[in-house]
């Protein structure tokens, strides 16, 4: 063999590598959380509330509490990140204006999600008089997850080959028309992409939801959406960090965890759904 | 000769930021005839008829000079409504760029953003559209099919077919041949020969033997100057131009 085929054989090999030493570290994170958690889920661990200081019942308020949050943050974030993606994208000459929104937004997605909560509280909490609530809460995560949207949004939109534009435009459809009927239904595997990812940050992320929505021990379900909520990774952290039953509360924490990662995927796979079912419509 | 003008361009001059591109070009397109535009590439065809249904508004800074009549009125005004001029004057690209919809879809589109809503008409215009455009034979039992299945020179025709179901009384051909082969191309060709019936059309092609085989008028475009403009038999075979003769002869282009 040659020089260069050997280069290329180790090159190959050391790619190969990489991609084994990332899915060996993902098998063993989704290894570790399921055998243990698989311990301690049951159909009561799913549809009960807490017991006897956290050791004992189910975890279904943190469950519901996570759900409603993520779904609120979504609902909040999605028309609005959309609505930004279009303006940046369809309406506005690129300029230099546009390229400095377009830098504060990509910065915005570095902002700490610490600091998103701290946000949340003086804004919707305090400010707006929200209370700690599943309001709060899910307005504080739609903020954090916007600038992923937009980004997605934005990208998939300029994705869009201009002749589609001007094939709609010169048959007499006004601009707007032009970007609901060709353009977004075009992009939308592409935006879908952008709402999966965002569904992962806002159902995971915890220390937005600390000081705007969520109580470690709450009895019952929440009433409204001014009503405080359980949530899951809050519920995990409390777990891991306060109670008096150390073994049997870490036992549940990895329960919580398996849940978490689980009902992630669940609402990720509504959204691959329609996605797949948009990529067929449109290319064939 | 009793020819009627559907369009009449007067001193018309566009420029790209500082650029000249078309230096003020005069002349009349007439009604239910078919003009081509030649010239070599980069001489500003496209850039001229795409001011005919102000496609070139999208460009940033571009400036036109001068007047395009249709009907007494100049569409290069400020005042235009962009949006119904260009269901007056419809276009076809020089990439078939059909919808990633069903072939029926992309018809009805048209019609649809103007506000029609009756299905039966709605299915009347599309069928009528699909035969004008000589493709309903080959695709009416999958008329619900993905336009993007179809091959590039019925892609074309469907392109032809969304333009003509919205009705309008020009329509620009932009090169419309050129990502085509052969037999698509006859097919297109004798296509217009026989939508001039019922339409204007204008046609920019940097093939001459298209322009001598579909037009009746030709204007030929050297660097932004209309050079020489006059029946298409007549700027063939005895042009006046020097110009025009060496680039007939292929001395350049």
């Amino acid at each position: 063999m040659n020089r260069a085929k050997v280069t290329e054989k180790i090159g190959f090999f050391m790619l190969f590598l990489c991609i084994l030493i990332t899915v060996l570290f993902l098998g063993i994170i989704l290894y570790f959380v399921t055998v243990r958690g698989l311990r301690v889920i049951s159909w009561e661990f799913l549809t009960q509330p807490p017991r006897s200081g956290m050791t004992e019942g189910g975890v279904a308020p943190a469950i519901i509490g996570t759900l409603f949050l993520t779904l609120g943050a979504v609902l909040f974030a999605l028309p609005l990140g959309l609505a930004c993606a279009i303006y940046l994208n369809e309406y506005t000459p690129k300029n230099i204006i546009v390229n400095i929104l377009r830098i504060s937004i990509n910065n915005l997605a570095g902002v700490p999600s610490v600091v998103f909560g701290l946000f949340g509280l003086a804004i919707f909490v305090k400010f707006f008089g929200f209370g700690v609530s599943i309001l709060s809460g899910s307005l504080t995560l739609g903020i954090l997850i916007l600038p992923g949207i937009i980004s997605a949004s934005q990208e998939a939109l300029a994705s869009i080959p201009q002749s589609f534009r001007e094939a709609s435009l010169a048959l007499g459809a006004t601009k707007w028309q032009t970007i609901r009927r060709v353009v977004l239904p075009s992009s939308l595997s592409g935006i879908l992409t952008g709402v999966i990812l965002s569904i992962g940050r806002a159902a995971g992320e915890t220390a937005p939801i600390i000081f705007t929505a969520a109580a470690f021990y709450l009895r019952g379900y929440p009433r409204s959406i001014l009503s405080e909520v359980m949530a899951l990774p809050y519920h995990i952290y409390g777990l891991m960090t306060e109670g008096t039953h150390p073994e049997q509360q870490t036992q549940i924490a990895y329960g919580c965890a398996l849940i978490l990662m689980f009902l992630v995927l669940l609402i990720s796979a509504v959204a691959i759904y329609f996605r797949q079912k948009q990529r067929r419509i449109h290319y064939g | 000769m009793d020819n009627i003008v559907e369009m009449r361009v007067s001193n018309l001059s566009f420029f790209y930021g500082k650029t000249r591109v078309l230096k003020d070009i005069s002349m009349d397109i007439y009604k239910n005839k078919v003009t081509a535009v030649i010239g070599p590439s980069g001489c500003g065809k496209s850039t001229f008829i795409r001011l005919f249904n102000r496609m070139n508004d999208l460009i940033l800074n571009t400036r036109a000079e001068g007047s395009i009549y249709l009907g007494g009125e100049d569409i290069l005004s400020q005042r235009t409504d962009v949006v119904s001029l260009r269901r007056k004057v419809g276009m076809v690209f020089q990439k078939p760029n059909p919808f990633p919809k069903s072939i029926f879809r992309n018809i009805s589109y048209g019609l649809e953003v103007n506000n029609i809503k009756n299905r039966e008409y709605i299915e009347e215009r599309v069928t009528r559209a699909l035969k004008d455009a000589a493709l309903w034979d080959e695709i009416k039992i999958r008329i619900n099919d993905n336009a993007l299945m179809l091959s590039g020179g019925q892609q074309q025709r469907l392109c032809i077919a969304r333009c003509l179901a919205v009705e309008p009384e020009v329509i620009l051909f932009d090169e419309p041949c050129a990502s085509l082969d052969p037999i698509s191309t006859k097919k297109i060709e004798d296509l217009i020969t026989e939508l001039k019936k019922d339409y204007t059309i204008v046609i920019v092609t940097h093939n001459m033997q298209q322009a001598a085989r579909v037009s009746d008028y030709t204007a030929f475009l050297y660097l932004g100057e209309l050079v020489e403009y006059g029946t298409t038999e007549k700027l063939f075979t005895v042009p006046t131009n020097p110009r025009t003769e060496e680039y007939l002869s292929g001395k350049f282009g």
